[in-house]
């Protein structure tokens, strides 16, 4: 794919994309919270100057060719594999930065145990876990953590508590593990949630230099294509909807949980979607 | 320096992993091949291996995949229903061609099955077992000391030809004890430099990337030329096999591992009743040794196959013999480990069939 060619006609450089990203023209859907939290978590690795020692693990799901975006030494993880795989690396190269970038299904779906695991062991790295309740890569299926009520297409009448179960909280659940060292829910719907998204990812990697334990952020994100919505209108629903069940903001801070008023626990009200 | 010990053959086999420098080992326990995590996790340890028992066969395959792609020499043991079970991430690796060590001690099965030795993963062994084009260099050890042994060799020819390598051997073989010498061997002179390895970009060089993942048809198809052009040449060079008494044999058995040795016997036992039998013991089930079985095929009246299965490596006889000559077989099941005398007693009637008489 061609680079970007953007005239400058003589105008300054407020910013310039890191080192960090390559100049591939990357495929996500319009209004897709991926390329967002891609850059983000490239330019915190260009800022901290661990570009050279950082080992990336990409998932199945729409982020598997992450690594044709982001110019670092990657391995492409069999489908909830990856934080086994990034286990594989840590284990054998303790001194390297290592990340996972998973998304619902792949991470508290099919991964289940393998993400349980690894923080239990609390495995030095950082995993990042984009949250859009949908699986964007097969066409829009239900994900484990859709909402009740949600419409996919395995949930044409949205989803049910007695086929479906509850939408899973994952992140919560890992929090409880003694081996979990920072973990936290952020969003990219707005440019203020970037930045506080931008502050956790260098917050976790400093925690990984530091040999801290696992680090988990959960990304509140979106799906347009999957929701059949333009990415206004998502980033809308992703407020009204997804917030209550998943709040931003931290649950994990130094080994120690966040105290705080309980969220939405989940009911039979429906989300219409 | 080479040392001669008394040992279990799964515990040789850790012993070996520790001397041939292996640096990583993450496993799952099950019967019957638990020594080798137990063992590790005392001495490869001690020793300075990363040794780890983790939640499942599912999750220690993808850290030999982790491992591996970031350069280390990695090794990963298991029996049948964990080696099953550890078919997604074997396939991938194959794909992405990641040096490793697989070891199945192979119990019955199919199913839970029974933790009695078996030959019934021939086919998953060498046909695949999990998807696509692929193939594992596999080894079949029939001692002790094979079981040492073939793991350098193992290590070796996985970062010659950058393939997973599997020991397929058994549960009698495993937990047998035998004398096992071993050598000399200094892992940093059998080490290769791994350019491709995931381990930080420096620079110099765009960033590597370990997947199995291309996308379009072409470019896939390009990697499986490659993985073919790599299996021809696996297959021309590393075929490895023992002639027992096929000079002048009139049959030559065919067996692997545990029923070759028993084979031997029945030799020993052929020769009193006047049968002049041979053995051809295959060492690589894959790439399999088709061209001495073409050879002997215009020697002998007929091949006589042992396997503790209902009938799996009989099939790439039939291949290679390419119906020169009768092919007869012989199988226990369910992990039943047949006798020289069932097993001659088999074989003389097979004789018989083929008209070939006993010189009394």
């Amino acid at each position: 794919m061609s680079e970007i060619q953007v005239p400058t006609n003589g105008m300054e450089v407020v910013w310039e994309k890191p080192k960090t990203l390559t100049d591939t023209r990357m495929h996500y859907c319009p209004g897709c919270g991926h390329g967002v939290v891609h850059k983000v978590l490239m330019e915190v690795i260009a800022d901290l100057g661990i570009q050279d020692k950082t080992i990336g693990v990409a998932p199945v799901g729409c982020s598997v060719i992450s690594y044709n975006y982001m110019n670092i030494d990657m391995q492409e993880a069999a489908h909830g594999r990856a934080t086994a795989v990034a286990t594989g690396i840590k284990r054998v190269l303790p001194d390297k930065l290592v990340f996972t970038y998973q998304g619902d299904g792949d991470l508290a779906a099919i991964g289940t145990a393998e993400t349980i695991h690894a923080c239990n062991r609390g495995e030095n790295f950082l995993i990042i876990f984009i949250n859009n309740a949908i699986y964007g890569m097969t066409g829009g299926q239900m994900a484990p953590t859709s909402l009740l009520g949600m419409v996919t297409s395995t949930t044409p009448e949205g989803r049910q508590v007695e086929t479906q179960g509850f939408p899973i909280k994952i992140t919560e659940m890992v929090a409880t593990l003694p081996g979990t060292y920072y973990i936290t829910r952020q969003s990219v719907h707005n440019p203020t949630a970037v930045r506080y998204l931008k502050k956790a990812v260098e917050k976790a990697f400093k925690h990984q230099l530091d040999k801290k334990g696992t680090c988990l952020i959960e990304v509140v994100s979106n799906c347009p294509s999957g929701w059949k919505m333009n990415p206004v209108e998502a980033n809308k629903w992703l407020e009204q909807n997804m917030f209550p069940m998943y709040s931003p903001g931290d649950i994990k801070i130094e080994g120690k949980l966040v105290e705080k008023k309980p969220t939405t626990t989940p009911d039979k009200k429906e989300t219409k979607l | 320096m080479s040392e001669i010990r008394l040992m279990k053959g799964n515990e040789a086999t850790a012993e070996a992993s520790i001397r041939a420098g292996c640096d990583a080992y993450f496993g799952y326990p099950i019967t019957p091949q638990s020594e080798i995590i137990e063992y590790l996790s005392d001495q490869g340890r001690k020793r300075g291996m990363i040794v780890m028992q983790v939640e499942s066969e599912v999750a220690a395959i993808n850290m030999i995949y982790g491992a591996a792609g970031a350069g280390a020499r990695a090794m990963t043991t298991s029996s049948s229903p964990g080696i099953s079970l550890m078919q997604e991430g074997i396939s991938y690796i194959a794909c992405a061609e990641l040096p490793c060590l697989l070891m199945n001690v192979n119990r019955g099965g199919p199913g839970l099955g029974t933790i009695q030795p078996s030959q019934g993963d021939y086919f998953q062994s060498v046909k695949g077992g999990g998807h696509g084009d692929y193939h594992l260099i596999v080894l079949a050890p029939a001692s002790v000391q094979e079981m040492a042994d073939f793991v350098y060799l193992g290590f070796d020819l996985a970062d010659k030809y950058r393939n997973p390598v599997l020991l397929l051997t058994d549960g009698a073989l495993g937990q047998m004890m035998e004398k096992v010498i071993f050598p000399d061997y200094d892992p940093k002179a059998h080490k290769l430099p791994k350019p491709w390895a995931t381990v930080g970009k420096n620079s110099n060089r765009p960033p590597n990337v370990i997947t199995s993942l291309h996308l379009h048809s072409d470019e896939m198809e390009k990697i499986n030329l490659r993985l073919q052009e790599k299996y021809r040449k696996i297959e021309a060079n590393e075929v490895r096999y023992e002639l027992m008494n096929t000079e002048g044999a009139d049959v030559v058995m065919i067996a692997y591992g545990l029923t070759a040795r028993i084979c031997q016997r029945v030799i020993e036992l052929g020769m009193q009743s006047g049968l002049n039998v041979g053995l051809m013991r295959p060492i690589t089930l894959y790439p399999y040794p088709y061209e001495i079985l073409a050879k002997l095929s215009e020697q002998v009246n007929g091949f006589f196959v042992v396997e503790m299965n209902a009938g799996q490596m009989v099939e790439d006889v039939r291949l290679g013999v390419n119906g020169k000559v009768p092919v007869g077989f012989y199988g226990r099941m369910g992990g039943v480990i047949p006798t020289a005398e069932e097993i001659l007693h088999s074989l003389q009637l097979f004789m018989k069939s083929i008209a070939v008489k006993e010189k009394v």
